[in-house]
């Protein structure tokens, strides 16, 4: 199947384009944190990092389910039809790549779910559920990015080079999205502070490159997603789309 | 005591002497009266718990077994994780990412319960990583299909269970009660590897030939978990008169087959040995000879997996090595040091 139908009237209280943006975003991240299984630096990240998946997992099976199918959605769209933001698709990278990709996501996350509970949108309900599960993301990636930044010389080393390298990904999680009624403005000078604010305190420069690109600016949210994405879909559809109509 | 000796060279050996005979003697005693108090509580089936005495040996062995256990853990997360990135479903998915997590969060209970016995988990690792200590061999067979992770969940831990109940009652306490919560979670690794191979068998045929496959596959594996027929099995009977054991590994094996077998019908797969059957007058089931060839050859590092599997491991604990010294680093700034672990 394609894109679910965005006219239809049945699913006419919750905006698809939007349900999806956010479910996707959870999808895709926590495949990438998924990846780290038996590979963590600690035990206890091995815990932790799961821990964070499963919350991101849980969330992208609500919102999908509030417009179709999870499965046929999440194993039967192309790449071009996913709405995630290009930053939680790249790659793992080192332990503070993954970290600097928690930061700035789970930070937005948790800026944006905190409004949408407030409200009484369709979201209201899913996002007061997972602002909790969200704060303790980001309160897991503001730890690790003190103790990286203001670790060793080669533990601030990497998490500047992550912090920097993922800085470019950052403008496309305030592009407007049809559906969701936040003030994204406001939302990203809240986001701009809360960071620069742990950056600072690990002992970290808040990057000063551009946060868009020619291809970054807002595309993700287009279906236009950078190369890593494709081979992460292949490997998550393949055994799912090998049977098709087989339940599991 | 150097006051006695000092200006008394002539007579030091005699004195000396007679006076660390004495010392042993003394010492002799008192270890007969703690190895009294210790075996009075074995046999009342009490607790040790880690500020009791107990003999060096029996600490030994629990240290090997609980070392050997943990490690067990953290090497069996790689099998099932190996499939997390390709689950069929969102559900699936979920269900073997908290699995493979709460393997996770048993290498930590048992890692825990060694650190009571004076063995910190650094140096247990350690000794993983050089290959001085051993993990199940089980899990040196390599996952090749998505339907072996169901049959993981059924035969693996089915049979891991069936192992670690007699361990919540295992005489030393903090094992035995790590046991008790490992062995919850693993009841549920098992009903979900079961119902993910149901649902194989009941589905579309090449899904059913898939779980075919995987058992044929985990069968034999499965039953060599239990360790060597008692007459081969070095360990087993100090273990048992410690109450650390409480079975002997056919017992266990026998008890397991017992139940798998039955359950195999249900699943409408079919066990891989001709051999199996009902015994009504042993009220068991009767099986075929295990190739005991194989186990002894996979143990010593001729498995399909073995290099592959501590390779995994040794890289990721070197790729971690900064970020466990940066965790160390920023705690001896911030906290004045003494907490170099990173939180959970
Ligand atoms: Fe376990
Ligand atoms: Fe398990």
């Amino acid at each position: 199947m394609s894109t679910p139908d965005t006219s239809g009237s049945a699913t006419a209280a919750v905006p698809v384009g939007a349900a999806l943006a956010l479910a996707d975003d959870a999808l895709v991240l926590s495949h990438r944190l998924g990846e780290w299984a038996g590979s963590a630096p600690v035990l206890e990240e091995e815990v932790a990092l799961a821990n964070i998946a499963l919350d991101l997992l849980g969330q992208a099976r609500v919102l999908l389910s509030l417009v179709g199918d999870e499965d046929e959605l999440a194993y039967l769209r192309e790449e071009r039809s996913f709405r995630n933001v290009q930053l939680v698709e790249q790659p793992n990278g080192d332990f503070a790549h993954t970290i600097a990709r928690q930061l700035y996501f789970s930070t937005y996350q948790h800026l944006l779910y905190a409004r949408l509970a407030s409200g009484d949108g369709p979201f209201a309900g899913l996002a007061a559920k997972a602002v909790k599960e969200v704060a303790y993301h980001r309160d897991h990636a503001e730890h690790w990015t003190l103790r990286l930044g203001d670790g060793t010389p080669e533990s601030h080393e990497r998490m500047s080079r992550a912090c920097e390298a993922l800085w470019r990904y950052t403008g496309e999680l305030f592009q407007p999205v049809e559906g969701l009624d936040v003030d994204h403005a406001a939302l990203e000078s809240a986001w701009l502070e809360s960071v620069a604010d742990v950056l600072g305190r690990a002992t970290l420069a808040v990057p000063s490159g551009p946060r868009t690109g020619a291809w970054s600016a807002g595309a993700g949210r287009q279906g236009l997603h950078t190369e890593p994405f494709g081979r992460m879909l292949a490997e998550m559809q393949h055994l799912h789309r090998s049977h098709p109509g087989a339940s599991w | 005591m150097t006051a006695v000796t000092a200006g008394t060279a002539g007579s030091a050996g005699t004195a000396g002497g007679a006076g660390t005979i004495g010392a042993a003697d003394a010492a002799a005693v008192e270890a007969a009266a703690h190895e009294a108090v210790f075996d009075a509580a074995v046999a009342a089936d009490e607790r040790i718990e880690p500020r009791d005495w107990m003999p060096e040996a029996y600490r030994a062995s629990l240290v090997r077994q609980i070392a050997q256990h943990a490690h067990s853990e953290i090497i069996g997360m790689q099998p099932e994780a190996n499939w997390i990135t390709r689950a069929p479903s969102l559900r699936r998915k979920a269900i073997l990412m908290a699995k493979v997590q709460d393997e996770a969060g048993h290498g930590l209970y048992l890692y825990s319960a060694a650190e009571t016995l004076g063995t910190s988990r650094d140096e247990l690792l350690d000794k993983l990583h050089s290959g001085r200590q051993k993990y199940s061999s089980i899990f040196n067979y390599p996952t090749l299909t998505w339907a072996d992770v169901g049959a993981i969940g059924w035969l693996v831990d089915g049979a891991a269970i069936t192992n670690q109940v007699p361990l919540c009652r295992c005489s030393y306490g903090p094992y035995a009660r790590a046991m008790v919560r490992v062995c919850k979670e693993e009841s549920f690794h098992q009903r979900q590897g079961y119902e993910a191979l149901l649902a194989l068998s009941n589905g579309t045929e090449a899904q059913h030939a898939m779980a075919q496959d995987a058992v044929n596959r985990w069968w034999w594996p499965s039953l060599m978990m239990f360790g060597p027929p008692d007459d081969e099995s070095t360990h087993t009977a100090q273990a048992m008169a410690w109450k650390i054991k409480r079975h002997s590994n056919d017992e266990l094996r026998q008890r397991f087959v017992d139940i798998a077998a039955p359950q195999a019908d249900a699943l409408g797969l079919t066990l891989p040995d001709p051999d199996l059957r009902w015994n009504e007058e042993r009220g068991h089931y009767d099986f075929g000879p295990i190739d005991w060839t194989e186990f002894w050859d996979v143990l010593k590092g001729n498995g399909p997996c073995n290099d592959q599997r501590l390779s995994k491991r040794r890289q990721a604990h070197e790729d971690g090595a900064w970020v466990r010294e940066a965790a160390a680093a920023h705690a001896e700034k911030h906290t004045g040091g003494n907490n170099g672990k990173a939180q959970a």
